[in-house]
């Protein structure tokens, strides 16, 4: 079996691994560095619960090879907060019962997270379709839109 | 029961944040697939590619050769359970000499790893002799049909009758005859809906560990671990007290989550390679061999007055559960007429076996198809009729003193406020634009209460523990917490909630029938009963008064009286610190088998609007209304209300299983079965109605079915009225819109 050596950085910490040439991030997070938060749903790109950053790129992590990682900047759900502090999406998700099962929360957070970088005043359309390639089945949506809104609306500072 | 509807509430009703919160924004929660052993395998299961086929041959020995793979199981390992029931689910979930589905697991493989385990399965050798098929129901249904599996039928069945039908059901009262006789109009269609899947985001999966001392744990996303370590136990001969099972957190359930699908096979390959294994089923899995919902087809008649009042209704039901009997179309039958007063009804159910997995629970099973074609003729009669469709519903409804359709005779209900609240909200009266139509419907559910046990701790500082059987799907920690506070009197941090494994505390029927917040609220509430007792004992005991003379109000003891001698109030707090010197530890506890639920109705409106070339569905504007009893932690009822009314809106629209001539699935991912994203809805409005369930110290009612009940037929009746021919058969898909307005001649 023909494995590869890996250097990148996770959630801004270096981080070295070895996987299988066809092994994707997700699993590399998952199983090898025990970062559990990114979910798999689909593993085909369809229900974003694995959603990750590298350099800064919202992607599927079921869709990037761990060999992709080299060299790389990677975010997960498990460097959004900052210590102790919780990330005002985060907050907002809490707050506003944006979460029932929580599956599908981690993807949705990175995800409104990447948004937000682009867009920090979203209307309710941009945040529908930014957040139609994260399926929720819990929540009808609703108040995840909200929550997405509360928390911009925290972090420009009104 | 005297339910406290005049209390002045402190907790219950605000909306705090709920305890797993952090836990699951921060990616810590555990769900699962995210345990793991030392030692761990990983399992996986070969599926069959036929849907109905022998099994020759089984040759695993090229597979036990690979340099990895650990343990190898067919159906050949596993014993004959000595109920039927069991052995149906056991066949499920590993066939024996026949398979039933495409997706039926024929075998599995546990290897050191994923991508070992994945490589054995190629080399696993099954000669199948391929029968014949049948996937749908009325085919099924006909005579003459390809037999799935023989005397398997529980009633008498008719001459001519298919072998493949197996369980009958027939409910109702009065003189059809003599009600249809009565009407101005009379209306009769058939409908047809699709089986859908639950849908939830986590696919199943679990970690078992079989020691050789022959005890074992299982860790699995379960709506019900005490239901999965009796099956477990019975298809692996264990005793119940050798096998303990945790449930993880789980990413949805919605009914689906009530049975064991790569479980019982994880067990087994754990015990033949001495080593924990864990089993991830993939999405394509989940699709083709859990869940899904049944398939129907009815035929509803209902006979009308020219103002209005039905005089008689009939229903016809034929469902398949797929390819085991299953007996939810009785719900159904139970539920096609339930919100309505009538003179004369009648409802048959059959179910039917067809090649597809074995259907599971979907939120108020059997319940929104079933109701979807008796809202859909009612809206057609108050077309014809000229009647708002609103008042035809009101005139009819339910009420308390109402003899049911199923028989029962309802109590304190609340489908009138609902509907009341409807017709006076904005929305029905919004004005609408080009293509668009407003389309409406009632719902209903029974709620159920069940089997619950609830242990509540007094810890020495005076904060307090609650442990609980019941899997959190939505929040239910908090509701849980929040009573336990209001009725000890403390503040809601003082409380924390943990739902325990099955050898932690007794029984608890799994989390269905929107029984939690109902069933495990009633049993908190008396265990903390239980605890103030003790508590107002101790205080009787440090002031050597008698314990009658003491009373429990925010969160202490104080004399009942200026008779019961003169003390200050002695807190939660001061008495827990003393609870050594004064008897020992303090615990409340209650077991219950719960009854009084409260039925629940919901009246859902719908705006929707059709594109006139591409035939798109957009829903426009959307509003819940449900009686929820009393709402807890309200933010989670209306999540539970939204939830429930998008997955309706799924099955209304896009959601369907699609077997191909070749009886295998086509859309066997969320690609091609597409649940509803955020872009394609508006907000869900949700109105709360609180009609005190009288069967509830607080008068709380299950809430989480009766959403999905209502959507199905306010968005076909809506769809109706904006392209001007009805449509009957579900999901309403573009496709399917063009052809009816084609054969309409618009
Ligand atoms: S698991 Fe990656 S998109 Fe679903
Ligand atoms: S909260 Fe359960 S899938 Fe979104």
């Amino acid at each position: 079996m023909s494995t590869i050596h890996v250097s990148t950085t996770i959630n801004g910490a270096p981080t070295d691994f070895v996987c299988e040439h066809d092994e994707t991030l997700l699993d590399v997070l998952r199983n090898r560095i025990g970062l559990t938060g990114s979910k798999e749903g689909c593993s085909s790109g369809d229900c974003g619960a694995c959603s990750v950053t590298v350099n800064g790129r919202l992607v599927c992590s079921c869709l990037v090879l761990g060999a992709e990682a080299q060299d790389a900047e990677v975010h997960t759900i498990e460097g959004m907060a900052d210590g102790p502090t919780l990330h005002p999406l985060q907050k907002a998700f809490i707050e506003h019962a944006a979460l029932q099962c929580g599956f599908c929360t981690p993807g949705i957070l990175v995800a409104a997270e990447a948004l937000l970088k682009e867009k920090p005043e979203p209307t309710d359309e941009e945040v529908r379709y930014w957040l139609a390639g994260n399926l929720c089945r819990c929540t009808g949506y609703d108040k995840i839109v909200r929550a997405v809104q509360a928390a911009a609306a925290e972090m420009r500072g009104v | 029961m005297t339910t406290d509807t005049k209390r002045n509430f402190k907790v219950v009703g605000t909306r705090p944040n709920r305890p797993d919160g952090v836990d699951k924004v921060t990616g810590r929660a555990m769900y699962g697939a995210d345990a793991t052993a030392p030692g761990m395998l990983w399992g996986k299961v070969l599926r069959s590619p036929h849907p109905h086929a022998e099994i020759v041959s089984i040759d695993t020995s090229e597979a036990m050769k690979l340099p990895g793979v650990q343990a190898v199981v067919t159906g050949a390992d596993f014993g004959d359970p000595e109920s039927l029931f069991v052995s149906d689910v056991q066949e499920h979930c590993m066939a024996k000499d026949r398979v039933y589905y495409d997706g039926h697991a024929v075998a599995a493989v546990a290897a050191t790893s994923a991508s070992t385990a994945a490589k054995a399965l190629k080399l696993i050798k099954i000669v199948y002799k391929p029968l014949p098929h049948v996937t749908d129901v009325d085919a099924a249904f006909a005579h003459g049909a390809p037999v799935i599996m023989h005397h398997r039928a529980f009633e008498i069945l008719p001459p001519g009758t298919s072998a493949n039908a197996t369980n009958f059901c027939e409910f109702g009262h009065g003189d059809l005859h003599e009600g249809f006789a009565k009407a101005d109009l009379i209306v009769e269609r058939s409908f047809r809906t699709a089986a859908t899947h639950q849908g939830y985001i986590e696919p199943n999966a679990c970690l078992a560990s079989y020691s050789s001392d022959g005890r074992a744990d299982l860790w699995c996303c379960t709506q019900g671990h005490y239901h999965v370590r009796d099956l477990c136990a019975q298809i692996m001969g264990m005793e119940a007290a050798q096998l303990r099972v945790t449930a993880s957190e789980i990413g949805g359930g919605f009914g689906g989550k009530t049975s064991i699908y790569v479980e019982p096979v994880a067990l087994m390959l754990s015990k033949k390679s001495g080593r924990p294994v864990k089993m991830v089923m993939s999405r394509e899995e989940v699709f083709r061999a859990t869940g899904p919902t049944i398939s129907s087809s009815m035929d509803v008649k209902i006979g009308m007055t020219k103002d209005g009042r039905m005089t008689a209704g009939q229903a016809v039901i034929r469902a398949s559960g797929g390819a085991w009997p299953s007996g939810t179309m009785e719900m159904g039958a139970q539920a096609a007429f339930a919100c309505y007063d009538m003179p004369a009804v009648k409802t048959i159910g059959w179910n039917v076996l067809t090649n597809r997995p074995k259907e599971s629970a979907y939120r108020a099973p059997g319940a929104p198809t079933a109701i979807f074609g008796v809202e859909s003729v009612i809206d057609e009669m108050s077309q014809k009729l000229g009647l708002d469709p609103l008042e035809v519903r009101i005139l009819n409804a339910a009420d308390a003193g109402t003899l049911s359709s199923y028989g029962p005779t309802f109590n304190q209900i609340g489908l009138k406020a609902t509907l009341e609240a409807a017709k006076n909200h904005p929305h029905y009266k919004a004005p609408l634009g080009p293509n668009q139509a407003r389309g409406l419907s009632c719902g209903f559910w029974f709620n159920f209460g069940g089997n619950t046990s609830v242990s509540l701790a007094v810890n020495t500082d005076g904060t307090v523990n609650i442990t609980e059987g019941n899997p959190d799907i939505g929040g239910s920690r908090a509701s849980i917490g929040m009573m336990a506070a209001e009725e000890l009197g403390i503040p809601f941090a003082d409380v924390r909630t943990i739902i325990g494994d099955t050898a932690s505390i007794g029984h608890n029927d799994t989390t269905d029938g929107s029984r939690v917040t109902f069933a495990v609220g009633l049993a908190t509430i008396r265990a903390a009963r239980d605890a103030i007792q003790k508590m107002c004992h101790r205080a009787a005991q440090i002031w050597d008064i008698d314990p009658d003379a003491v009373e429990w109000e925010d969160g202490a003891a104080k004399p009942s009286g200026p008779n019961a001698g003169q003390f200050p109030p002695m807190t939660i707090k001061e008495i827990a610190a003393n609870a050594f010197r004064t008897g020992g530890p303090i615990a409340g506890h209650h077991e219950v088998n719960a009854d009084g639920a409260g039925v629940s109705f919901g009246v859902h409106i719908a705006d929707v609007e059709v594109d006139p070339e591409t035939a798109h569905t957009l829903i426009k504007r959307y509003t819940v209304f449900q009686d929820a009893g009393k709402a807890v932690h309200p933010s989670y009822v209306e999540g539970q209300m939204q939830g429930g009314a998008v997955q309706g809106i799924g099955w209304a629209l896009n959601e369907e299983y699609i077997y191909g001539a070749d009886g295998r699935l086509q859309n066997a991912g969320f690609l091609d079965y597409r649940i509803p994203v955020a872009s394609d809805l508006p907000m869900i409005d949700a109105v709360i109605l609180e009609i005190p369930n009288p069967g509830h110290p607080y008068g709380v009612r299950g809430v989480g079915e009766t959403g999905i009940v209502p959507p199905l037929a306010a968005v076909a009746n809506a769809v109706t009225r904006a392209v001007g021919t009805r449509m009957t058969d579900l999901p309403i898909s573009p496709p399917k819109i063009m052809a009816a307005k084609a054969a309409a001649g618009k």
